[in-house]
């Protein structure tokens, strides 16, 4: 029989209230004083969010009550809120890039879901992209063509993002092997180049694209202007990730190169089937804090005169009519949007993270 | 002749003569279409643009520099702008982010509430819009400067930035200054000194009184020597303007902040990171050695700390530097907006890209250099 002395054997009583809230908030008189300091801060916050969006906010009228008004302007937003998701996009076309981007919203969210990983997302992602790019530019199904100068707003954010990534991961996959590689002359060219690359900021590749590029093209060839800042992405992209895939070849034990070489499988039989799916699964996280860095660093194109979306938010904002009437309004839309889609990929990585540690340490 | 093909040796040459031979020709063919282009739009070549007149202006300069100065100093006025924004950028970027990274791991929850709402509201919004916010908010909603702002005793801010107390400064200080960085320099080697002899000889001698007279000694004699006079110049306001005291223009207090804002974003993810990598243990095993808390930190759990921080703080501080190309989109006067002027004053593109990239490689590559030299030092020294 075993001792009937329970108590001793019982988990220890639960904390109360107490001992979970009460004692790290307010335990010693400096933990009290930052609660309390806290809580006078989220108040402000609170009170001022509250008071700008909803008791003093311009609910209808024009660009002049909001210039007097001291809250947030909902006539801009409800004005201009197809122009700044869509741009200068034909207005009565807007339902083709809508639909464009929900294929792709589709296709993101099936490949974040670990079961569907394989080799048909290859071709998910072929389709989406063939029948985003025939949605988008038109010309084919009796679709209006439609100029890639008139692209614009939240999809070329996503276009810029999802091409560059999509081209730069094979790319950057080449180049992480070139830099692993045994043969001297192509790992001094693929360092040479990732190295230039990383080494500059993006806005210096971006002028050089759109400023030198057409120089080095033959006489008589031009590029487009969109093209020529997709191909500065796709080749800022692959050097970056090329880094984080060279981080994932390094994490593969030597004896996996040798068991494939044993085995008597050439260099890229070896690579393709015994390296780089174990390396390339471990870099998934780093590919997609990657990713979310490229989403935000779209926004630079503006600079060069593109029209994303920060930029149409910026064409909206300075509209005679609304110039100087919602300045906060028009940023604080566009930061909801990237942190809505930045944060999501950002939980989506971590979550990754835990995934993929379980049944190691 | 398949025998020498399938032999190895013989392959790796060939792909890596392939791969040069590519290389080569691909250079060669966009530079003769290059000449080919310059040729037929008679654009000129070489650097020789740099010695002539530029004939622009730049609204904030480091150095004296006017519009009829040349080329070349003027693309060193954009370079030391971008110096100077950055290095503001880095110290205060570290210092939030040090804090931010604590109050992260605090067992407060609600500094720990805030200090992630802070953290994720900068990650995850680009650095591009946060730059046009606060610089369309500095310019939009802010007075002018006829009504201007008093926010602390002689600090305004107004519509046409920020105003703050300034010391005059001159010669003399600049020596006292000089003064002070020799001493620190001298402080290390005496500490370093110190301390290789206690470890030799194992006798236990203060260090830091010498250490620290030799911080500040040399200071000091400056000090006494050259009679620097203090006088501080604060803004006042008038009837129309502000004179008096340094002024921050708008595009530059919006740079500042942005960049320290998101940098210590990161920086604090980084510490916090840090902070966490070191395994609780060790806190429970210096503790069973003796050492109180604050030594505990030092020597056993910082050290630790320090290794796992280092390299992703070297990239934050690259991608800061790289980040202040930005100032371009808000007219603040970097290296990137002198260049882009200097080409469309000269059409001299090549020449002008050349140049940015070369600057910011070679400031990218001292900053690692530097980083990897200190990461180096607190290394893991492996047998």
């Amino acid at each position: 029989m075993p001792s009937t002395d329970t108590a001793a054997i019982a988990p220890p009583p639960k904390p109360g209230y107490w001992q979970r809230l009460g004692k790290p908030l307010f335990g010693t008189p400096v933990n009290a004083i930052i609660s309390l300091a806290c809580l006078w801060l989220f108040w402000l916050a609170a009170k001022g969010a509250w008071g700008w969006m909803v008791t003093r906010a311009v609910v209808e009228g024009t660009s002049a009550d909001c210039r007097a008004g001291s809250g947030a302007c909902l006539p801009f937003l409800a004005a201009k809120a197809r122009f700044m998701i869509f741009g200068v996009y034909p207005y009565e076309e807007h339902w083709r890039p809508a639909l464009a981007m929900a294929l792709f919203f589709v296709a993101v969210g099936i490949s974040m879901a670990p079961r569907f990983w394989g080799r048909w997302l290859l071709a998910l992602w072929a389709f989406v992209v063939v029948a985003g790019m025939v949605l988008i530019a038109g010309g084919v199904f009796g679709l209006r063509p439609v100029a890639t100068t008139l692209w614009s707003g939240l999809p070329l954010s996503f276009i810029l993002t999802a091409v560059g990534l999509a081209l730069g991961f094979p790319l950057g996959v080449v180049l992480a092997l070139a830099r692993a590689s045994k043969l001297p002359a192509i790992r001094v060219i693929a360092i040479f180049f990732i190295e230039v690359i990383r080494g500059v900021p993006l806005i210096s590749i971006l002028f050089m694209a759109s400023v030198m590029l057409p120089l080095f093209m033959p006489t008589g060839m031009t590029v487009d202007k969109l093209l020529r800042a997709q191909i500065a992405i796709i080749i800022f992209a692959a050097a970056y990730i090329a880094e984080a895939v060279r981080g994932g070849l390094q994490a593969i034990p030597r004896g996996q190169y040798e068991a494939a070489g044993s085995l008597g499988l050439h260099y890229w039989q070896a690579m393709r089937l015994i390296v780089l799916p174990p390396a390339l699964r471990i870099v998934i996280p780093p590919l997609v804090n990657i990713s979310i860095g490229f989403f935000q660093d779209t926004t630079l194109v503006t600079i060069i005169g593109l029209l994303d979306f920060l930029s149409t938010i910026r064409t909206a904002m300075l509209d005679p009519q609304w110039v100087g009437a919602a300045v906060l309004e028009a940023y604080l839309f566009a930061a909801t949007v990237y942190l809505v889609f930045s944060y999501g990929m950002g939980a989506y990585s971590r979550y990754l993270e835990r995934r993929l540690r379980t049944g190691h340490d | 002749m398949t025998r020498l093909f399938y032999d190895l040796r013989v392959r790796a040459v060939l792909y890596q003569v392939l791969a040069v031979l590519g290389v080569v020709s691909l250079g060669w063919y966009l530079a003769s279409n290059v000449s080919q282009k310059l040729a037929d739009q008679n654009i000129a070549t070489g650097f020789a643009f740099l010695g002539r007149e530029a004939g622009f202006v730049i609204s904030t300069s480091l150095i004296d520099y006017k519009p009829t100065d040349s080329f070349a100093r003027a693309l060193l006025t954009g370079v030391l702008n971008t110096i100077f924004v950055s290095t503001l950028a880095v110290v205060f970027a570290t210092i939030i982010g040090l804090l931010v990274g604590v109050a992260r791991l605090s067992a407060n929850p609600l500094l720990r509430a805030l200090a992630f709402v802070y953290v994720e509201a900068l990650r995850n919004v680009p650095l591009l819009l946060y730059l046009f916010l606060w610089y369309g908010l500095i310019v939009t909603t802010l007075p002018p400067v006829r009504e201007a702002i008093e926010l602390a005793p002689h600090v305004f801010i107004s519509n046409s930035g920020v105003t703050i107390p300034a010391m005059n400064w001159t010669p003399a200080h600049t020596k006292v200054l000089l003064a002070l960085v020799a001493g620190a320099v001298l402080s290390l080697a005496v500490r370093r000194r110190m301390v290789a002899t206690r470890v030799a000889t194992g006798v236990e001698r203060r260090v830091w009184p010498w250490v620290l007279l030799a911080l500040l000694g040399p200071a000091l004699v400056a000090l006494l020597v050259f009679q620097p006079e203090i006088t501080i110049d604060y803004p006042e306001k008038g009837r129309f303007r502000l004179t008096g005291g340094a002024h921050l223009k708008p595009e530059f207090t919006a740079l500042l902040m942005g960049l320290t804002l998101s940098a210590s974003a990161g920086i604090a993810e980084t510490v916090r990171s840090g902070i966490l990598s070191v395994n609780r243990g060790q806190w429970d095993a210096s503790r069973s050695l003796g050492l109180d808390r604050r030594l505990a930190l030092r020597l056993v759990v910082l050290p630790q700390a320090l290794r796992v921080i280092i390299p992703p703080l070297t990239s934050a501080y690259l991608s800061l530097f790289k980040n202040s190309s930005l100032a371009t989109a808000i007219g603040y006067p970097d290296l990137v907006l002198v260049t882009n002027t200097t080409m469309n004053q000269t059409g001299q593109a090549i020449e002008g890209i050349a140049i940015m990239m070369l600057v910011y490689l070679g400031i990218s590559l001292i900053i690692s250099l530097f980083m990897n030299w200190y990461n180096a030092r607190v290394a893991l020294k492996e047998r």
